[in-house]
Formats: C-alpha cells, structure tokens, sequence
C-alpha cells in the first residue's frame, strides 16, 4: 500500500510539484495543519504579511515580474474576506493567483461557526473558478486544476478552501507530471485566413496604429520580443494601455506613449484618426475608449485577444483574432516574412503622411509641465527618478492616483514585467505590497513603489513585512497632502468643493520610517532632490521617501468625461474654455 | 433594459432587445447554479424564467435553460461569458421565434369552485394538453404545458372559474426533428 499523507501534507506536496517557491500568508485557526506542516517542506517559504489584502498584493506583484503563479495561504472567515481586494484586483488585471483558505471544519459548515464565512460563495465573483474540498481525495486533482485554471487562456485568481478536518484526514498522493505548453492549443481559434486577412488590411492602410495591452505582457516576454519585430517591420506607430507599458520599449520612435484618458495627445488623437486599429491583447477600457459612440470612428478595428468573451464587448471588432498573442503575432511575421512583403519599403510613402500629422501632434508635447525653482513638482520628481535609476534593472510598482499617472507617463519602461500597477480595480494600497512581492521574486532588482501619501497608508503595515525579510523596497511617495486625483476632479466638476480630500492629519514618514526600522528620507526642495534620490538608491534597506511635491498640480492631458479621444484638455489653460457641461458631470 | 458598463462614456446607442433562449450543459456539482445565475446579476442581464435539472446522472451533467432578454451583443456577450465558466460543458442559444424548436412550459392550476365551474375551468384548459391530477368534491388540481404567453392568459381567464393559486415552470427545449443541439 502507498504510503498516505494528511490533507495539509498534500497541499504542500502539490505545491512543491507545480515548482511553487514562496506563498505569502498569514496562519490562523483553520489554516494550522497546514502551517505546522510547513516546516516539512523547505522549498517552499512563507512569506508573512501583516494583512491578508497585502498577502493578496505581493503574489500580485511576485506573479507580475516573475511570470509565475503567486500563491497565498489565509485563513477562514475574516482571512479570506481581506483577500477578497486583492482577488478582484487580480482578476480585473489579469493576474495568475491561487488563493489557499483553510475553512472550518465540514460538520461545522453551515452553522455560523467561530471565523466561518461563505469564502466559495464571496469569492465566486472574483476569480475565474473556486473549489470547497470537501472530500480529501478530491484535494490533490483540484489543486492542480487550480494552478491549471489560473495559468492558462487569460490568467486569473482561483481559490481553493480547505476545510480543517480535510486537512487532518489521510489519501495517497501521486506524483504529478506538468503538461506541457497547455495554453496555445486550447485558446488558438485562428486560421491562416485570419492572418491573411489582416496582411491584406496593414497593406492597405494608410493610417494604421497598433494599440498593445497587458496581453502581450500576459503572453510572456516572447511576445514582446516578437511586437518589437513586427513593429519595426511594417513602420507602424505603436501606442499602448497602461497594463501594457513595457512590452514595447518607451524611448523608441515609433512608440507614441500611454493612450486613454491621461495618455498623450498624439497617441489619442492617432487612434481617433487612424484607419486601421489593431488591438493586441487590449480590451477597450472604458479609461481607452472614452465616448463609445465616437471613439475612432473612421478605423477598421482588429482584435487579437485570448479570450472570446473580449471581443465585441466593448467594441465591435472587424476583425477578430482569438489566441495567444505571441503565437498569433509569429503568423503574421511569418507569413509576411513568407510572401516576402518588403512592408517598411512599400508602406514608407503609404503612411509618411500620417508620420507628419503624428509628428505634428507630437510637436505638442503634452506631457509637458512647468518646472518649478521653489516647490518639488511631482513630474519632475518622476523624471529625475527615471533618469538616475534607468540604468539599473529597475522594477516599478503604483499605488492608485496622480502620481500613477505620472509615473506612467514619465517613466519609460523599455521591458515587459517591469511595471505593476493596479489598473483595472484601481486599488489604492496596492503598490507597496506588491514591491514586497516583486522583491522576493527579484532579490537584488532595484524596487521602487511611486506612491502617493493617501494611497500607501492603506497598506503601510506591510513594510513590517519588508524589514523582518530584509527587502530593500523604497516607497517613493509623492506627498501633496491631498487624494490627489479626488482633488483634480473636484476642482474641475464639483467647482473646487474639496470635499474630504485633504488629510488634515498625516504621520511624519521619516520617524514612521524609524518605527518600522527602515530609512526615512526627506526631499523638500527641487535642488537637493537629485542627491537624496541617490542616497534613497545607495540605502540597502528598505526606504520610504517623502517627497514633498506641490499640492496643486492637477494631472494633464486629459480626456474629460463624457468626450471622445481628439477633445483633450492640454493643461489648466486650456480647461477654461473646454469646461465640463451637464451629463459630463454625472460620469466618473 | 441594458445599462452602459462602462462608468465613464455616456450609454452608447442600443441595439433591438429579443428573446432568446440558452440551454446550457453544465456539472451538476455544488454552486453550479450559483455561478451562472450570478453571472447574469453580476453583469446586469435579465432572467425571465429558469428551469434545471440533472439530465445525465451518469455523467453527472445538469441541463439549465434560461430565457432571457436583450441586445444581440449582450446575448454574444451572455453565450460567450457563460462558455468560460469552468463547469460549462457546451451553451447553445436560439431565438424564441426560432421554428426548429420547441419549447414548453408546464403550470399547475388549483380551481376552487362549484362543480360545473371547476369543469368549465378544465374544459378551458382542454387545448394544452389538461390532466386533473387531483379532485375533491370542492377543487381541482390541473396541470397544463403550454408556451408563456398562453398560460399568462390562461392565468387571467381561470379567475373567474375561481382559480385560487398557481405554480409553474420557467421554459424546457429541444430541437425539433432528428437534430440536437450542438
């Protein structure tokens, strides 16, 4: 007979099989067994948090940089219901998690018992699939089935709750062998026509753009290696969401910036005008498209994406091709490498025109601000950041706010999984547990967390975390006092009612800095900023910096509510004449 | 009525609502039901009537059928949101209009009355293929299967032969002829 092993044991034999390095966790009375087995299984580490949301958020940022699978392990009740942010976050972003939650014991269930919560049931609207063990011998097949789930078509959190009693009861365990390659094959619903077809249309066109999401990212640094192939073949501009920063390298020509509601003029108003639109792996966010009913009107739209259930949502697709985007992206390479299509050659006179009127808007330069001599201004603070760590592999998270925005628009990523941010859910707390995560992934990687003051208090426990695992995480935070994006708003709908978007009372960084036993660093003026952002660099620690940035500089260019791409707001001049009017007012 | 998901552009124009009727093949295991009901609410679309039940206990398959209204990209939307939850086998989707198929409901009728309006009252339900399945020297118990519309007005006209409490199925379908879904 083979030899048998608790329920706890297989959740760890299970994780060793899928090559699982670190789960982020916090123990708890129905999660015991499978704590105490912990120690049984040294490939494995445990990673604790101080909050079950930051365990959420440092897989998040772990499975972002790595690639990998991030795994938590929470306990029943209150555990899994602050896992529950961090669940939706990964699913609105696409992020491979697998949640472990210990549950009480099944003659418990149903009972309202001590920390019993319907975890399954809460849970069911935010990951992509969920399972209740409630027989030990169905624990190992769905544990692997969740790492299945999550890591394949398009990624996302699963959740697997174990009851107590499960965890003590006995089976055997067999070993188990990963498939290989599991995702193009399932997901590849093209055909060659599909590629021919889309040949035939970047042929024809004689204003195409190409608008990247975090597919590309999702797809595995492949893909971008193959974007980059294909963009510098057909000549093509490129513009891309803010999941997708990265999978196509910032200071290239041919790279217009960030779209969408804060992206640069010239990126929005060439998807207003373009003819030809093709979207790999981008799903037509509401904070892309702006006005449904004129976004790009004149273009013919192309949608690569993995799942189907993207297509048509948002945006009537012309075209639409459902795969993985890297192998999707090799067909068409191929195939105009086949017909030996001279692309950059024949389509330089085909769309020199629309370089120039790309140039022409280009000329604006709309991520432009102005410098001051007195105060820190929060751009610049993101400028001067980039400048003096572009040289290091540097790993950046966000919190959720104006300083995302501008660490988006004035940080230039130039690789893939070197951006985390929360986009989708927009979750404020995000960015530092996230670089907890992140810098487990990548020990000796620069990892930096442009914060904003509001944002990092959510979660600024977990810096506890960083100091006992000897992280040297830096939390860059823009401080202006306000919610600073609540702030902007306000002044431009609710006629400058700041209405609770000032925190009248904020701790002293540095001495919180102190508390946590990390390096607090202060920046208050423009000239002594480079000198401390170096120091910040040179610490081996983990750092919060306070810088303190104007508190009145609003987020620009714009796209106002309830307006298409080609209507931006440039800058606070600009805004007096464009104001915003009646429906406008309502949206957010 | 469908709202506009997104919370910043305005409500796009809309497309003409229909009805459809999706049968969807699913493992009959705990929270099945769960997942696709709340994936309706979840994402604002409309149930008009629901009927599941294990079809195949061997394999242990449930079949759902659900009527629905809507747009023809929220019904895509609906098929395609539906294929990817884990338990679903297959989703197939046809208009009501549709001729190919039949689709029944059944309802229960309790009739409380004198004896001849307890048989007018059956006599009216004698095209729907009646049976009184229960009869006592006051009431009626009949049963009839019927589209929507019909028992709706079925429904209306039994008041008057004192109909006193009714209950009925949300819509079964299947295919007419040698075909089956795919």
């Amino acid at each position: 007979m083979s030899k048998l092993y608790s329920g706890a044991e297989i959740v760890f034999k299970c994780l060793e099989d899928q090559g699982v390095e670190f789960i982020f966790g916090y123990p708890g009375g129905a999660v015991l067994p499978i704590y105490d087995e912990l120690k049984n299984f040294n490939s494995v580490k445990h990673i604790l948090v101080r909050h079950e949301q930051g365990a959420g958020h440092a897989a998040e940022g772990y499975a972002r940089s790595s690639g990998k699978p991030g795994v938590l392990l929470v306990t029943s009740g209150p555990g899994a219901t602050n896992a529950v942010t961090a669940l939706t976050d990964a699913y609105m972003d696409s992020v491979p998690l697998v949640c472990i939650s210990g549950q009480v014991p099944t003659h418990l269930i149903g009972t309202d018992a001590f920390q019993e919560a319907d975890t399954t049931g809460i849970t069911r609207p935010c990951t992509k699939h969920n399972w209740l063990i409630k027989d030990i011998r169905d624990l190992e097949k769905t544990i692997h089935k969740a790492f299945e789930v999550a890591t394949t078509g398009r990624p996302g959190p699963v959740l697997v709750d174990i009851p107590k009693d499960v965890q003590f009861q006995k089976t055997s365990y067999t070993k188990f062998k990963k498939k290989k390659k599991l995702n193009g094959k399932f997901n590849n619903q093209f055909s060659q026509n599909d590629i021919d077809e889309l040949i035939k249309l970047m042929m024809k066109s004689s204003k195409p753009i190409f608008y990247t999401g975090g597919g590309v990212i999702n797809s595995g640094p492949k893909a971008s290696e193959l974007l980059r192939e294909l963009v510098n073949a057909t000549g093509f501009p490129i513009t891309s969401t803010l999941q997708g920063l990265g999978s196509y390298p910032a200071e290239d020509n041919q790279f217009l910036g960030m779209l969408g509601m804060h992206g640069s003029y010239e990126a929005n108003n060439a998807m207003h005008d373009c003819d030809l639109m093709i979207n790999i792996g981008a799903r037509f966010d509401d904070r892309i498209t702006g006005k449904i009913d004129e976004f790009s009107p004149k273009s013919k739209k192309v949608h690569i994406d993995i799942d189907p259930s993207s297509i048509n949502k948002n945006v009537k697709a012309d075209l639409p091709i459902i795969g993985d985007v890297a192998e999707v992206i090799n067909s068409i390479i191929k195939t105009i490498k086949k017909a030996k299509l001279n692309f950059a050659k024949s389509n330089k006179q085909n769309i020199s025109k629309w370089w120039e009127k790309i140039e022409k808007w280009r000329s604006v330069n709309s991520f432009s601000f102005v410098n001051s001599t007195e105060t820190i201004k929060p751009q610049y603070a993101i400028q001067r950041l980039y400048e003096l760590t572009k040289n290091k592999d540097t790993y950046i998270t966000t919190e959720v706010g104006q300083h995302q925005m501008w660490a988006a628009q004035h940080y230039k990523f130039n690789k893939p999984n070197r951006w985390m941010t929360s986009g989708g859910l927009g979750t404020m707390g995000y960015g530092l547990p996230a670089a907890v995560g992140v810098q487990v992934a990548h020990p000796n990687k620069l990892v930096i967390d442009i914060a904003g003051e509001a944002s990092v208090l959510m979660t600024m426990q977990e810096m506890s975390t960083a100091v006992q695992y000897s992280l040297p995480i830096k939390i860059f935070i823009l401080n202006n006092e306000y919610m600073g994006m609540v702030r902007q708003w306000q002044e431009l709908l609710h006629d400058k009612n700041y209405s609770e978007s000032y925190t009248a009372a904020l701790p002293d960084f540095v001495k919180l800095a102190e508390a946590y036993g990390c390096v607090g660093i202060r920046a208050t003026k423009p000239e002594e900023l480079d000198d401390k952002i170096i120091e910040m660099i040179n610490t081996d620690r983990p750092v919060i910096f306070d810088c303190l940035v104007d508190k009145e500089e609003n987020c620009f260019p714009m796209i106002p509510s309830g307006k298409p791409h080609n209507q931006m707001l440039l800058g606070p001049k600009d805004q007096k004449e464009n104001k915003i009017t009646g429906k406008g007012k309502t949206l957010v | 009525m469908v709202k506009a998901k997104s919370a910043y552009s305005i409500p796009g124009k809309q497309g003409k609502l229909a009805t459809h009727i999706i049968v969807v093949w699913v493992d009959n295991e705990a929270g099945v039901l769960a997942r696709v009901v709340g994936l309706f609410s979840g994402r604002g679309y409309n149930i008009e009537s629901l009927a599941v039940a294990e079809i195949d206990p061997k394999l242990n398959i449930s079949r759902i059928t659900i009527v629905t209204t809507g747009t023809p990209q929220v019904i895509e939307q609906i098929k395609l949101q539906l294929t990817k939850l884990i338990p679903v086998h297959k989703v197939a989707d046809f208009k009501r209009e549709d001729k190919k198929v039949i689709f029944k409901e059944m309802a229960l009728f309790k009739v409380v009355g004198s004896s001849s309006k307890r048989e007018k009252a059956f006599k009216a339900c004698k095209r729907y293929n009646a049976v009184i399945l229960d009869k006592t020297n006051k009431s009626y118990v009949i049963q009839i299967t019927a589209l929507r519309r019909e028992i709706d007005t079925m429904t209306k006209n039994l008041k008057k032969f004192g109909l006193v409490s009714v209950s009925r199925t949300g819509a079964v379908a299947m295919t007419r002829g040698a075909e089956i879904f795919k």
